[in-house]
């Protein structure tokens, strides 16, 4: 589904990613860690298309296609979800216009007609009930006023009636206690399926304890510095992220 | 130095005034004079006046305008307004005032079924039959030599209307007065009296429009009375022609506990001016919206003062601009706390989003605090979409330029959004949408 080959990325003269390698197949979850100013962030920038990011080297590649090229609105269309770490508020804009403007792209994108009013608005309603959340949320605005366990869940409920390819969920856990959390992590569980894949972009552990990934990456000073399955994520919360960093060759502290 | 056109008007107003109503009130003469001398010495206001800074209002002194004298002249424009136009701009579910060119229009306007005791009156016919109500207010909520414009009006205003809600009356529906322009160069003034009464509730609207493209020049002078307790909401819905002049003021005097709203929805004309000004009692209350939207080389100015003159008062204030091509957006607002206003809790905010680079938006708020112990506060913007916004719209599928005019949109709906009468609410959604482009603003699915 994606593939990241040695993706260096600048922004401005100072290089943030340093030989980004990563394949992310079908039904996969991929946790990547990392401490403050690895670069977590940016990677999940550059995969949703914002700008002011450079790419000086490699390639990604998307279902065979190249997603340097593609505006962020059509990787958007193309099935990539960003859940925002800091989701921005949008007043004068409501939930469901924004839900119904996303939809119907998607659907324009691909050739269908715009959603029936009353299926969309079905649909819709049982997501809301899915993720816990006031119907009211729908008609205000974008995040305006959303406490941040609110913001959060309300990327999910985009995530789920957007139903992506590939969602990247960057740091979804930040600023959400454990009952929010919960809801979330079901919300995410609930989308799992064999033809849709998530990367989750996380500094603790936490979060895995209730979304459990196929593989965790480190990230640290710009690169992968180490892979492996649900249990690196035990071992990184108990050694903390210097452990990795020292592996590292080459860099200094 | 008064220009051509400004010392035209002085020189032919001898022989207009006995056209003008109210001959027989020594008190009205006596304003009507004060305006006229003001006039006759400063013309309309220059940018030399502090609170006209942003403003050259030289292109009205360029054009000769004349006034509809009478209402047997009327005639010709009344029967020329198309009535399917009209009912697009007269509300449903409102007693409807219709002034036309300046002067009311009877066979137009809707008053069945007022209240008793309620008083909506054109101001021509209540300066004949009730001149003693008139008296105490009509020139006190605003001096005739406040500026150019007021003076102006002062002297030569025509008609208006006159509306009176006695104490504890709690309309059911909107007042709405219409003021349509009909003709090319045509000037048309009115003034308007509001008194409220005592724990009174009224919605007042006060709607410009024109069935005409061409210039002329619309001033209209509102003054405001609010009793003690009583609530007045006001909207104004200013969507003049492309190429008209307008002044409008609206002068508040609000009794302690009373409260004011306006929404300033300020859309039309090539040079618009607005000034809403209030002093507040103890205790009452002021909320002051604001929306310009300015396309093309269109001017508009806004000018709010609030005078804090008693304890307790509690005032907001949130205008805002959307300008683009040339167009120029003007927002001075003024709050003014007296010496006695202690506990004054006072917000203003303006915010401007310019779409272009030629655009302009020149902003100037004031507080004046002569109290020791108040709340003041007050902010302003003046800038583009928000980056930020855009990218998150589009990591949402929206491409990029409907993800700007949705947030241009959004930024203007807003102010639209707090308008609480549906029918209203959708005349104004429908002027923003018409000004601004639409691509990927769906009206449907708002």
């Amino acid at each position: 589904m994606l593939k990241i080959e040695n993706l260096h990325v600048s922004v401005g003269d100072k290089p943030i990613l340093k030989g980004i390698n990563l394949e992310i197949k079908a039904g996969e979850i991929h946790a990547i860690m990392g401490p403050n100013g690895s670069g977590k962030s940016t990677l999940s920038h550059v995969l949703s298309g914002k700008s002011g990011y450079e790419i000086t080297q490699g390639s990604v590649t998307y279902q065979a296609k190249d997603l340097t090229e593609m505006a962020p609105e059509i990787r958007a269309r193309e099935g990539i979800f960003l859940a925002f770490q800091y989701p921005v508020e949008i007043p004068g804009v409501s939930n469901i216009y924004l839900l119904k403007a996303a939809l119907n792209a998607i659907r324009k994108h691909h050739g269908q007609p715009e959603v029936d009013a009353m299926d969309f608005l079905t649909l819709v309603k049982h997501k809301v009930k899915l993720l816990e959340m006031d119907e009211k949320f729908l008609y205000r605005a974008v995040n305006e006023g959303f406490s941040g366990g609110e913001k959060k869940r309300n990327e999910i409920l985009q995530m789920a009636i957007l139903e992506p390819k590939l969602c990247i969920l960057d740091e979804t856990d930040s600023g959400l206690d454990i009952d929010a959390l919960k809801v979330v992590a079901d919300g995410v569980n609930s989308l799992r399926s064999p033809d849709r894949s998530f990367v989750m972009i996380t500094h603790y552990q936490r979060l895995l304890d209730y979304i459990k990934p196929d593989f965790v990456h480190v990230l640290a000073h710009g690169q992968i510095v180490k892979s492996g399955g649900p249990e690196l994520a035990l071992e990184l919360e108990e050694k903390g992220y210097s452990w990795v960093e020292g592996n590292q060759p080459g860099v200094a502290a | 130095m008064a220009l051509e056109s400004n010392s035209r008007y002085v020189a032919e107003y001898p022989a207009l005034a006995p056209e003008l109503p109210g001959q027989n009130l020594p008190w009205l003469q006596q304003l009507r004079k004060v305006g006229l001398s003001k006039f006759s010495a400063t013309g309309f206001p220059t940018p030399r006046e502090e609170e006209w800074r942003y403003t050259n209002v030289s292109a009205i002194e360029k054009k000769l305008f004349a006034p509809v004298l009478d209402f047997v002249s009327i005639q010709p424009d009344l029967q020329a307004i198309d009535p399917s136009w009209l009912k697009e701009h007269q509300l449903e579910e409102s007693w409807s005032v219709v002034l036309v060119n300046g002067h009311f229009s009877a066979e137009l306007s809707v008053l069945d079924d007022l209240p008793d005791g309620v008083k909506v009156v054109s101001m021509a016919a209540a300066l004949m039959a009730l001149p003693d109500w008139l008296q105490p207010y009509l020139g006190q909520a605003v001096q005739p030599g406040e500026h150019g414009f007021v003076a102006f009006n002062s002297a030569w205003f025509t008609d208006g209307v006159f509306i009176h809600v006695p104490t504890k009356q709690v309309l059911a529906k909107p007042i709405q007065i219409l003021n349509i322009a009909t003709q090319a160069d045509v000037l048309a003034t009115t003034r308007n009296v509001v008194v409220v009464d005592c724990s009174t509730e009224t919605t007042l609207i006060e709607t410009f429009v024109a069935a005409t493209d061409d210039a002329y020049l619309s001033t209209s002078v509102t003054e405001v009375f609010a009793g003690e307790n009583a609530t007045l909401t006001h909207y104004k819905l200013q969507a003049e022609s492309d190429k008209a002049f307008h002044f409008g003021g609206t002068y508040v005097k609000q009794a302690q506990y009373a409260r004011f709203t306006h929404h300033n929805f300020a859309f039309g004309g090539l040079l618009a001016r607005c000034d809403i000004h209030t002093d507040l009692g103890q205790a009452s209350e002021c909320d002051l919206n604001g929306l310009y939207l300015g396309v093309k080389r269109q001017h508009l100015d806004n000018h709010t003062r609030i005078n804090h003159l008693k304890p307790h008062a509690i005032s907001r204030e949130m205008y805002k601009g959307v300008l683009d091509d040339r167009a120029r957006g003007v927002f001075q607002g003024r709050v003014i706390v007296a010496e006695d206003a202690q506990k004054t809790d006072s917000q203003m905010n303006n915010r401007n989003l310019l779409l272009s680079n030629d655009a302009e938006a020149d902003t100037k708020p004031q507080l004046e605090i002569y109290a020791d112990d108040v709340k003041c506060g007050h902010g302003v913007t003046v800038g583009q979409l928000d980056e930020k916004s855009i990218f998150y719209l589009q990591s949402r599928c929206i491409d990029e330029e409907t993800a700007r005019n949705m947030l241009t949109f959004a930024f203007a709906n807003e102010m639209v959004d707090k308008i609480k009468i549906k029918s209203l609410h959708d005349k104004v959604l429908e002027q923003v949408l018409f000004r601004f482009p639409q691509e990927g603003v769906e009206k449907e699915w708002l």
